[in-house]
C-alpha cells in the first residue's frame, strides 16, 4: 500500500524557515559577478524572507557554483565596506560630490542616487504609464548591499518610494525581475503558492564579451578595447534588426553593461507578456553559435539560408573583413591556421594552402581569407566542391562575427537582470543606454564614470554664480550624462504614448461589446 | 520514471468512499457527444460515472503515460515510441475512429472509448497539478500522446477535427506570396519551389508556432508567422499545450476546494504517487559499495569505471586542475552517489585546484562543496540529503555546456571526431565499436551510444555473471544513469556477485 507507507512529501511546518547561512555574504557576490545576471530559477517559491531585518541570502546550490575564477576578480571585492547610512533616513541636504573619493564609496554612490540617478524615467519605463500600477507595483527589485548581502522581492507602489528605499539602503547595484501575479512582498501570506506566479517581464537579451574569448585576440576575460567592442556592435545590429523585422517588436532600448557587454530590454507588451515557452522559441531562433570546448564546427546551417541568416550575413560581412580579418588577425600563427583550415572542405586544397602559408611565416589573415578563392581558382584541387567551399567560407564568416547570446538569460521570466543606469562595481562606469541610430559611435571607454560626473556637478556649480541657474538646471544636465537620460527620457515617452493608444483601444473595443 | 505501480487504492481507505461520487466540475447532467476521435480537452466531463470507473481509467491512462516517458527517457525515435506504444494504448485505451464503425460516431462503444479518454485525461490533469514539476511532465506526455494519435489519424477525419477549432489563421494571399518570392521557400526547410507557389500558406501570431520559431523553419515578417498547410499538426500540438498549459493551472487552483471532498482527494493522492520524480530516487543505499575503496586518492584508478562524462570530466580536471561551474556540479554530485564522504570531497577537490591558495579554496569552492552534500544551504526543502546526483536526462537535456565547458555528455555534446579521439584515448579501440557508436550519435541514440561502450568494455564479465547466473536481466538493463554506470563497472570488474539493486530504481 504505498500511499500509506512512501514518506510524505515535508510538512511546511517541518522545513526550517530560518535557515540563514552563517558563512553566506562571502559567497552571494557570486549572484552578481557576471554582470549582474542572476539565475533565479524556481526559486521564488523556496525563497528566504528579504524584508525582514536581517538580510537573507537566495542560495541555489548552481549558484554556488558559479565561476567566481572565470570571471577576474571583481575589484570590489576586496573593499567591502558597511554602509554607514544603512540605518538612517536620507539626508536632507544634497550630499557634496566629494571630488576625490573612489567610486566604490558609499558616500560617492549615494550622491549619485540622490542627484543624478533617473528613478522618474525608470519608473514611467517599468510602469507603462504615469499613473500607479501593478506593473510597477508588483515588480520584483533585488538589492545588492555594500556589505554584498542580497534582497530580493522588494517592491514599491511608485518610482518615488523606490528611489527612498535605494537612498536609504545605498546598495551597490540592484537588479530588476518580474512583474508577478501579486505584490512580492505580500507571497508568503498568500495561501496557494500558485498564486504568486511571474506574470510579465520584458524580453531580454544579454551579449558578454567573454563569450567571445575563443575568437577575441586583442583581450581576454573582462578587459576590452575598441577593437572587440565591434563584437557588442555587430551583434545588436543582428539582433535588433531580428526584434524588428521578424518580430515586429518596436520599443527596444540597448544597455551597456558597464564592462564588457549589453543587455537588450524589449518593452513591447507582446514581447512583456510571452511564457517561458515561447522566450525559449525566441532565443532558439536567433541562436546559431553552438557548442562547447569540444564540439568542433559550431556553426551548423540549413540551406538555403534561412531569411533571418541571410540577412545576418548581409550585416555582417564588411565587418568581417574590417574587424575581423585586419583587427583581430585571427590566423596569423600557424596553428592558429589549422583551425580555419579545419573549418574548410577540401582536403587537396588545405594542403596547398598549408604549403603557401608555411612558406610565409607571419601571413596576415586578410591575404590568408583571400588565398582560398584564389588557390581554389586556379585549380589545386580536382575534387573541390565550389558550393561546399562557398557554404564553408559563410559559415566562418558566421562563426566570427554572429551574436553570441548568452540565451539562459532570455528564456525565463523570472530571471532578474541590472537595471540601466546603476554604477558597475568594477568600473564605475554608468549603465548607459545605446542609442542604435549612433551605434558605431558608441564608445565603452569613454562612458563616464560615476566620479567625473560627481566632478561635473562640482565643476558647473563653481563656474556659474547666479545662484538661481543652478537651482534651474537639473544635476543630470550638468554633466556627460546628460545626453543618456534625454535619450531615456524620448524612448519612454514612446513608449508610453503606445501604451496609451493600446489602452484606449482596448477600451473602446470593449465597450462596443456591451 | 514513474513506478510500475498499477495497485488500486488500499479497500480499506475506499470504504471511507462513498460508492458513487459526483463529478468535480459543476454538473449538468448532460451526456457529451464526442463527435471527433481527437479532442484538446477543453470542455470538462460533467456526466456522473462511478468512483470505480474514475479510478480504473485514470489507472489505465497511467500506464500508457509511463510507457511513453520511458520511450522518451530512452531517447527512442518517434517511430520507435510509436511503434512501443501503439500495442498499449489499443490495449489500455483505445479510440477508433469514425470510419471504424458503420454509424460513425453515433457507435455506443466509439462514445465509451471516447468517454475513457476525456475522462481519464481530466483526472490526471486534477491529479497532477500540484506541483509545477508535476504539471509539466504531465503536460509534456500528454502532448507526446496527442502528437502520436494525431499523426495516425484517419486524414480524413483529421482534416475535420482541425476545421472544427477555430483557430486565428489567415489565408495568405496570391499576391503577398509572389511579393515574398524564395523569402518563403528558403525560410522553410524540405519545400519545392513548386510546392511553395502552388501549396496554401497561412499567416499565424509568431506565438502560435513557437516550435516552428525555435527551429527557424518558418519565415517571420512583423511578428507574424508564414506556416504551409503541411505544418499544420504543429499549430495543432501549439494549441493543444496552451490549453492544457492553462487548465493545468486552473486545476491547480481548484484543488484546495477539492481537499474537503475525502472521496476523492486519497485517489488523486495515490495516483500522484505514482508519478515519482525521476532523480529523487537515487538514494546512498544505491549506489553505495561496501568495502570499496573510495577516498581522494583512488579516484584516479576508479575513474576506469566512470562512464565517459565523468571520465572526461576526470581528465580535463587533472590537464587544468579546474573545472567550470557546471563541470564541478556534476561531477561533485557524482562523486558523492559513488560513497565519496564529503570530508574526502573537499580534499579531493584541493588537492585537485593545485594553482589556487587554500584562502581562496575555502572562500570560493568549499561552501560549494558543502552544499552540494546539503550540508549548508538555504534549500531547506532539499536539506539532509543535498541534491541527487544528475542522471542521464538531465545531462542530455540541461545546461548543454558553453565554450571552454567540458560537462555534459561526450555523447551529444563532443563533435564526431573529437569523441573519437576521446574514446580512443580511454581504451576504446574496436573499430566495429567505434563506427556503432557514430551511427548512434548520428540517429541521437546517446544512451545506446554510451551502453554499447560499456558491453563492449565489460563484455567477458557481462558473458560471465549470465552464465553462471549470478546476475539476472535486470541488473544488465540500458543504463541510465552514471552512477549506475560506475557501479556495474565495479562490481563486474572486482567479481562483484551482489545484485546491483541501484539498477531496478527508476524502471
Ligand atoms: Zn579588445
Amino acid at each position: 500500500m504505498p500511499h500509506s507507507t512512501a514518506p510524505g512529501p515535508m510538512r511546511p511546518e517541518e522545513v526550517d524557515e530560518d535557515d540563514i547561512l552563517p558563512d553566506a555574504p562571502q559567497q552571494v557576490s557570486d549572484h552578481t559577478k557576471e554582470e549582474g545576471k542572476t539565475d533565479m530559477t524556481d526559486s521564488a517559491s523556496q525563497s528566504e524572507d528579504s524584508t525582514s531585518e536581517a538580510p537573507r541570502i537566495d542560495v541555489k546550490v548552481e549558484d554556488l557554483f558559479d565561476d567566481a575564477d572565470d570571471d577576474e576578480e571583481d575589484e570590489f571585492s576586496g573593499s567591502r565596506v558597511l554602509n554607514p547610512g544603512n540605518e538612517s533616513s536620507p539626508p536632507e541636504a544634497p550630499l557634496p560630490c566629494a571630488q576625490s573619493a573612489k567610486y566604490t564609496d558609499p558616500e560617492v554612490m549615494l550622491a549619485f542616487y540622490q542627484r543624478l540617478f533617473p528613478f522618474r524615467y525608470l519608473y514611467q519605463w517599468l510602469n507603462h504609464s504615469m499613473k500607479p500600477s501593478n506593473d510597477f507595483g508588483h515588480r520584483e527589485f533585488a538589492f545588492t548591499l555594500q556589505n554584498d548581502a542580497y534582497l530580493r522581492y522588494q517592491s514599491f507602489p511608485t518610482g518615488d518610494l523606490l528611489r527612498r528605499e535605494i537612498l536609504r539602503l545605498n546598495p551597490s547595484r540592484f537588479e530588476i525581475g518580474p512583474v508577478y501575479t501579486a505584490n512580492p512582498r505580500d507571497r508568503k501570506t498568500l495561501r496557494k503558492s500558485t498564486a504568486f506566479r511571474p506574470m510579465a517581464k520584458e524580453l531580454v537579451f544579454d551579449i558578454d564579451l567573454t563569450d567571445y574569448d575563443e575568437i577575441r585576440t586583442c583581450c581576454n576575460k573582462a578587459n576590452i578595447c575598441h577593437k572587440c567592442w565591434s563584437f557588442v556592435t555587430m551583434a545588436i545590429k543582428v539582433v535588433d534588426a531580428a526584434l524588428r523585422e521578424d518580430f515586429g517588436f518596436q520599443h527596444i532600448m540597448w544597455v551597456y553593461s558597464g564592462r564588457r557587454g549589453a543587455h537588450a530590454w524589449i518593452s513591447d507588451k507582446r514581447a512583456r507578456n510571452m511564457d517561458d515557452q515561447k522566450r525559449k522559441a525566441l532565443a532558439g531562433y536567433l541562436e546559431v553559435i553552438k557548442g562547447g570546448a569540444q564540439s568542433g564546427k559550431k556553426v551548423n546551417v540549413k540551406r538555403p539560408l534561412h531569411p533571418h541568416l541571410a540577412r545576418s550575413l548581409d550585416i555582417l560581412r564588411e565587418h568581417f573583413q574590417r574587424d575581423i580579418l585586419e583587427d583581430q588577425d585571427p590566423w596569423a600563427e600557424p596553428e592558429k591556421a589549422e583551425r580555419l583550415l579545419r573549418l574548410l572542405p577540401d582536403k587537396v586544397l588545405n594542403d596547398s594552402l598549408r604549403k603557401k602559408w608555411d612558406a610565409a611565416p607571419g601571413r596576415s589573415s586578410v591575404s590568408k581569407w583571400a588565398d582560398i578563392d584564389a588557390l581554389a581558382k586556379t585549380g589545386a584541387s580536382k575534387t573541390l566542391d565550389g558550393r561546399a567551399l562557398l557554404e564553408a567560407k559563410q559559415d566562418i564568416v558566421l562563426e566570427y562575427t554572429y551574436p553570441r547570446l548568452d540565451v539562459e538569460v532570455s528564456k525565463k521570466k523570472i530571471h532578474l537582470l541590472k537595471s540601466p543606469f546603476v554604477i558597475h562595481p568594477g568600473t564605475g562606469r554608468v549603465c548607459v543606454p545605446i542609442d542604435t541610430k549612433r551605434l558605431a559611435k558608441f564608445d565603452p571607454l569613454g562612458v563616464p564614470t560615476v566620479t567625473e560626473l560627481l566632478g561635473e556637478i562640482d565643476a558647473f556649480d563653481g563656474q556659474t554664480t547666479e545662484e538661481s541657474d543652478v537651482k534651474k538646471t537639473q544635476d543630470y544636465e550638468k554633466t556627460g550624462l546628460r545626453p543618456y537620460v534625454e535619450y531615456f527620457r524620448t524612448y519612454v515617452a514612446g513608449l508610453l504614448r503606445e501604451e496609451k493608444g493600446v489602452k484606449r483601444e482596448r477600451e473602446t473595443g470593449n465597450a462596443m461589446e456591451f | 520514471m514513474i513506478r510500475q505501480d498499477y495497485n488500486r487504492i488500499d479497500p480499506k481507505r475506499r470504504s471511507a468512499i462513498d460508492y458513487k461520487k459526483k463529478q468535480f466540475a459543476v454538473p449538468t447532467y448532460k451526456q457529451q457527444d464526442y463527435p471527433h476521435r481527437l479532442s484538446l480537452y477543453e470542455t470538462p466531463p460533467t456526466a456522473e460515472i462511478t468512483l470505480e470507473q474514475f479510478e480504473q481509467w485514470a489507472i489505465d491512462r497511467l500506464r500508457v503515460l509511463a510507457e511513453i516517458e520511458a520511450c522518451s527517457f530512452r531517447n527512442k525515435t518517434p517511430a520507435e515510441t510509436a511503434a512501443h506504444v501503439t500495442p498499449l494504448l489499443q490495449k489500455w485505451l483505445p479510440l477508433h475512429s469514425n470510419t471504424s464503425s458503420s454509424v460513425g460516431s453515433q457507435d455506443e462503444n466509439l462514445k465509451l472509448e471516447r468517454q475513457k479518454d476525456h475522462y481519464s485525461h481530466f483526472i490526471l490533469r486534477l491529479a497532477f497539478s500540484s506541483t509545477e514539476d508535476l504539471r509539466r511532465r504531465f503536460a509534456r506526455i500528454e502532448s507526446a500522446l496527442f502528437k502520436l494519435r494525431f499523426q495516425n489519424d484517419d486524414a480524413k477525419e483529421r482534416q475535420t477535427f482541425v476545421e472544427s477549432l477555430q483557430f486565428d489563421w489567415e489565408v495568405v494571399s496570391e499576391e503577398e506570396k509572389r511579393a515574398l518570392g524564395a523569402d518563403l521557400l528558403n525560410a522553410t526547410p524540405g519545400m519545392k519551389r513548386q510546392d511553395a507557389e502552388e501549396a496554401g500558406w497561412f499567416k499565424v501570431d509568431f506565438e502560435m508556432v513557437a516550435e516552428l520559431v525555435e527551429g527557424r523553419r518558418v519565415f517571420l515578417k512583423a511578428g507574424k508567422a508564414y506556416v504551409p498547410v503541411r505544418e499544420q499538426m504543429s499549430m495543432v500540438l501549439a494549441g493543444f499545450n496552451a490549453r492544457l498549459d492553462k487548465g493545468l493551472e486552473l486545476a491547480a487552483r481548484a484543488l484546495p476546494r477539492l481537499d474537503e471532498d475525502d472521496r476523492l482527494t486519497p485517489i488523486l493522492v495515490h495516483l500522484s504517487k505514482n508519478f515519482a520524480t525521476p532523480d529523487s530516487t537515487l538514494s546512498d543505499s544505491d549506489s553505495a559499495l561496501p568495502g570499496a575503496p573510495i577516498n581522494p586518492s583512488s579516484i584516479d584508478p576508479l575513474s576506469q569505471h566512470f562512464p565517459l562524462c565523468m571520465r572526461n570530466l576526470q581528465m580535463t580536471l587533472r590537464k587544468n586542475s579546474h573545472l567550470k561551474h557546471f563541470g564541478r556540479l556534476q561531477y561533485t554530485l557524482f562523486l558523492k552517489g559513488i560513497g565519496l564522504t564529503l570530508e574526502d570531497c573537499l580534499i579531493f577537490w584541493r588537492q585537485a585546484f593545485k594553482l589556487i591558495t587554500d584562502d581562496t579554496f575555502n572562500k570560493e569552492y568549499r561552501y560549494n562543496i558543502r552544499h552540494a552534500y546539503g550540508d549548508v544551504g538555504g534549500d531547506a526543502i532539499r536539506r539532509g540529503r543535498g541534491y541527487s546526483p544528475f542522471s542521464c536526462q538531465k545531462i542530455l537535456t540541461e545546461h548543454p555546456p558553453g565554450s571552454g565547458e567540458s560537462h555534459g555528455c561526450p555523447y551529444r555534446h563532443f563533435s564526431v571526431d573529437n569523441l573519437t579521439t576521446l574514446l580512443q584515448t580511454t581504451g576504446v579501440s574496436d573499430r566495429d565499436v567505434l563506427r556503432g557508436v557514430k551511427e548512434d550519435v548520428e540517429k541521437k541514440r546517446f544512451h545506446i551510444a554510451c551502453n554499447r561502450v560499456f558491453e563492449w568494455a565489460h563484455k567477458g564479465d557481462i558473458k560471465r555473471v549470465k552464465e553462471d547466473d549470478s546476475w539476472g536481466a535486470a541488473e544488465l538493463d540500458t543504463i541510465v544513469h552514471p552512477n549506475t554506470y560506475f557501479k556495474r563497472s565495479y562490481l563486474l570488474k572486482t567479481g562483484g556477485a551482489a545484485a546491483v539493486k541501484g539498477d531496478e530504481m527508476e524502471i
